[in-house]
């Protein structure tokens, strides 16, 4: 390894650019920052040896310098950037209908360009390998660049000495050149520095007064908080960690929980859906207005059950109860053992529970019931009496009516959203049976020979809730991850790296100053500095050269 | 020499931090792939369950009522035309693999055997036909379109998962797959 030392006897390493201790600039490598034919020196990281700039020897050596490079960093960036902004070009697949067979979906959606999308991948484009290889380079990427900066930046700061080369001096931003200065007005200065907060430093004469070192660190800071939010991304993926799941829970029913191994059990009590009040004293004025329905609570009120012993999946299991509680949207239910929250998330209000028939004369006006029976969706039957020898048989039960393309009577779902029957009525009077086809709100296609009228007087709507299975311990590490980077973000920017250097020699005073932003603030903090000194203010060398 | 050792633990760190990074994204890689699988996979056990026959007393616990048989396990329900369309098939078909030593489930997802049986009373199949009234097995076996139908050969192993409707020929080849003798040739 070639060591550089400089005329100040410092002994610096490979790839220095300016001397550690003195800051004067290594021949060779000053211009390694494209600063030729400027008057000021590049100041970036201190002109420490940026290591990885230096060697390539191994293989580890090699990848760590490419992943060193801030080049390759912000083109990691801007890949993920443009994958990001592509993956929201057509609705990702767990987006897309449930049941829909994708293949077809992106074509029949979007046409030639959908089914480019599918064929691409880019349908599942957030979990592919080289999105997540993308996101992973960039994690490398922050921290190699990370390790490779502070450690040089941290180290060129400790050995900076007060006695610095004439040259870098010179060729700072902030620079002037006052003669005929005596000590006092050098005191003077030191003094406004104090009560300014530097910490002075002193080496021969030469002073060198510094503050808010601290801002330096600002960025490493942020880039641990940055790793802290990719590792708690990256745990997502543990199921000890995170996991979520959805079930639908039909007032009554009690239903197996997803992602409890079928151990727990949820029975909904019932699902209550409120609305504000249009006499309200305070929303009623703001209801009226809206002239819509305003949901002010959802809740679940559920009952939990564990399963008791081993069983297999189908059996009737022996269930024990665990705990009562309700769900309200931001108030989950905890089930400690399980180690699971739900999280009431959605509802539906249009299923029916039971359905109440009467059976009447055709003809009779008043539609006097001869005999009335309720289905009850949840447990049907085959067969009513209605006594007297009256009897409904039904024949089928269509869930979900619709009529197929064959024009038969379907349904499109085990759902009582839309409930049809066709019903036989037998009784002592009627020589084989009479058919009634019954939906809601109409009795299609009854012959008009029939004696008997089945009519619907009245039914039930059963609520059917939405619940999020959620198991997250990520959060909190995203928490610290983003309190972490927010730290550095404030340091970084509401503190500013200021250094001042005074230098006396045989006809006067040198003063230069660098702060690492906020090169207004630093002036004025200057000009009240010198303000009642004999010392001239420093020139801004960088505006002289524009 | 100073020097080189400090160039020597450089490399060390270097590898760690890098081994480090590298061991966490093939973690993340893993797991991402491992998440995105099916619960019942091609090649694996069938997961046992137990289910009562439809109209009957009979319950069928899949490991220990098949043994050292095929077995066709087809997820249908009466609110699904080509769940409909394929039963048909399989009833032709049913008699002869049942020599072969191959069975057919029929595990409908409807909500009560009214429905079901409403719609039995228009045909006579011949395989047994379960009711899984809960959704437990269908939640088992992550069927997430009906049909879905699973060919388990004598084994237990998932031999392979069809969604979607079968044609009559495919279904005989299918059946023909997870006859026991036929499991070597």
């Amino acid at each position: 390894m070639n060591q550089i030392k400089c005329e100040c006897g410092h002994v610096n390493p490979e790839g220095t650019v300016l001397c550690e201790a003195c800051g004067k600039p290594i021949e060779k490598n000053q211009h390694v920052d494209g600063n030729e034919g400027q008057k000021t020196l590049n100041m970036r990281y201190e002109g420490s040896a940026r290591r990885s700039k230096t060697y390539n020897r191994t293989i580890i050596d090699k990848i760590w310098i490419f992943f060193s490079s801030v080049k390759v960093g912000v083109w990691i960036i801007v890949l993920t950037l443009i994958a990001s902004a592509i993956g929201t070009i057509y609705p990702q697949e767990i987006y897309i209908p449930p049941g829909v067979d994708p293949a077809t979906h992106y074509k029949d959606e979007y046409g030639i360009t959908g089914q480019i999308y599918y064929q691409l991948g880019l349908h599942n484009l957030y979990n592919s390998w080289w999105y997540l290889l993308l996101v992973a380079s960039l994690g490398v990427s922050l921290v190699i660049c990370s390790i490779d900066r502070f450690v040089p930046l941290r180290r060129a700061l400790k050995k900076q000495r007060a006695k610095r080369n004439p040259v870098f001096i010179r060729r700072q931003r902030l620079y002037g050149e006052t003669k005929d200065v005596n000590k006092e007005d050098i005191v003077n200065v030191i003094d406004q520095l104090k009560k300014k907060k530097y910490k002075i430093t002193e080496e021969n004469g030469h002073y060198l007064a510094e503050k808010g070192r601290f801002s330096r660190w600002g960025p490493y800071v942020n880039h641990i908080g940055l790793i802290i939010i990719l590792i708690a991304a990256m745990l997502r993926a543990l199921p000890i960690m995170h996991v979520e799941d959805y079930v639908w829970v039909r007032e009554g029913e009690t239903k197996v929980i997803p992602q409890t191994d079928n151990k727990y059990y949820i029975e909904n009590k019932d699902f209550i859906f409120e609305i504000y009040d249009e006499n309200d004293e305070t929303y009623g004025e703001a209801v009226k207005k809206s002239g819509e329905i305003i949901p002010s609570n959802f809740q679940t009120n559920a009952t939990i059950y564990k399963v008791d012993g081993e069983i297999i999946p189908g059996e009737e299991p022996k269930l024990e109860k665990v705990m009562e509680d309700e769900i309200r949207v931001n108030e989950p239910l905890k089930i400690k053992d399980a180690d699971i929250s739900l999280y009431q998330a959605s509802y539906q209000l249009n299923e029916f529970q039971s359905m109440s028939f009467k059976l009447h004369l055709a003809n009779d006006p008043e539609e006097k019931a001869i005999g009335e029976f309720t289905f009850d969706m949840t447990s049907p039957q085959k067969e009513y009496d209605l006594g007297n020898g009256y009897r409904i048989v039904v024949d089928e039960y269509y869930p979900e009516f619709y009529m197929n393309d064959n024009g038969e009577p379907a349904s499109f779902s085990k759902y009582p959203k839309n409930p049809a029957f066709i019903l036989f009525v037998y009784g002592p009077d009627i020589e084989e049976y009479e058919v009634n086809f019954l939906g809601i709100g109409t009795n299609l296609n009854a012959d008009p020979n029939n004696v008997y009228k089945l009519s619907i007087t009245d039914f039930d709507m059963q609520d059917v809730t939405g619940l999020t299975v959620k198991r997250d311990h990520t959060l909190p590490l995203f928490g610290l991850g983003a309190l972490i980077f927010m730290i550095g973000v404030v340091q970084g920017m509401y503190w500013h790296h200021r250094r001042i250097w005074i230098q006396p020699n045989e006809d006067g005073v040198w003063i230069a100053a660098h702060t690492n932003k906020n090169w207004y603030g630093i002036k004025k903090e200057l000009e009240k500095i010198v303000e009642n000194s004999k010392i001239d203010m420093p020139k801004d060398q960088q505006e002289l050269d524009e | 020499m100073v020097v080189s050792n400090k160039k020597k633990n450089r490399l060390i760190f270097r590898t760690v931090v890098l081994f480090v990074m590298l061991g966490a994204i093939v973690f993340a890689l893993v797991t991402n792939l491992m998440k995105d699988q099916e619960k019942v996979k091609e090649g694996e056990i069938a997961p046992n369950f137990s289910l009562q026959e439809l109209n009957g007393d009979k319950t069928y616990v899949l490991h220990d009522e098949f043994k050292d048989k095929g077995i066709m396990l087809n997820f249908w329900a009466t609110y699904c035309e080509p769940c409909k369309d394929e039963m048909p098939h399989m009833d032709e078909l049913y008699p002869k693999y049942k020599e072969k030593g191959v069975e057919i489930i029929a595990v409908s997802l409807d909500s009560s055997e009214l429905i079901i049986n409403n719609f039995l009373d228009d045909y006579d199949f011949s395989f047994p036909i379960v009711h899984d009234k809960r959704g437990e097995v269908m939640e088992l076996y992550d069927v997430f379109e009906i049909p879905s139908t699973f060919f388990i050969n004598k084994n237990g192993e998932v031999e392979r998962i069809i969604s979607g409707p079968l044609t009559l020929e495919n279904l005989d080849n299918y059946l023909e797959e997870i006859v026991p003798d036929n499991e070597n040739s």
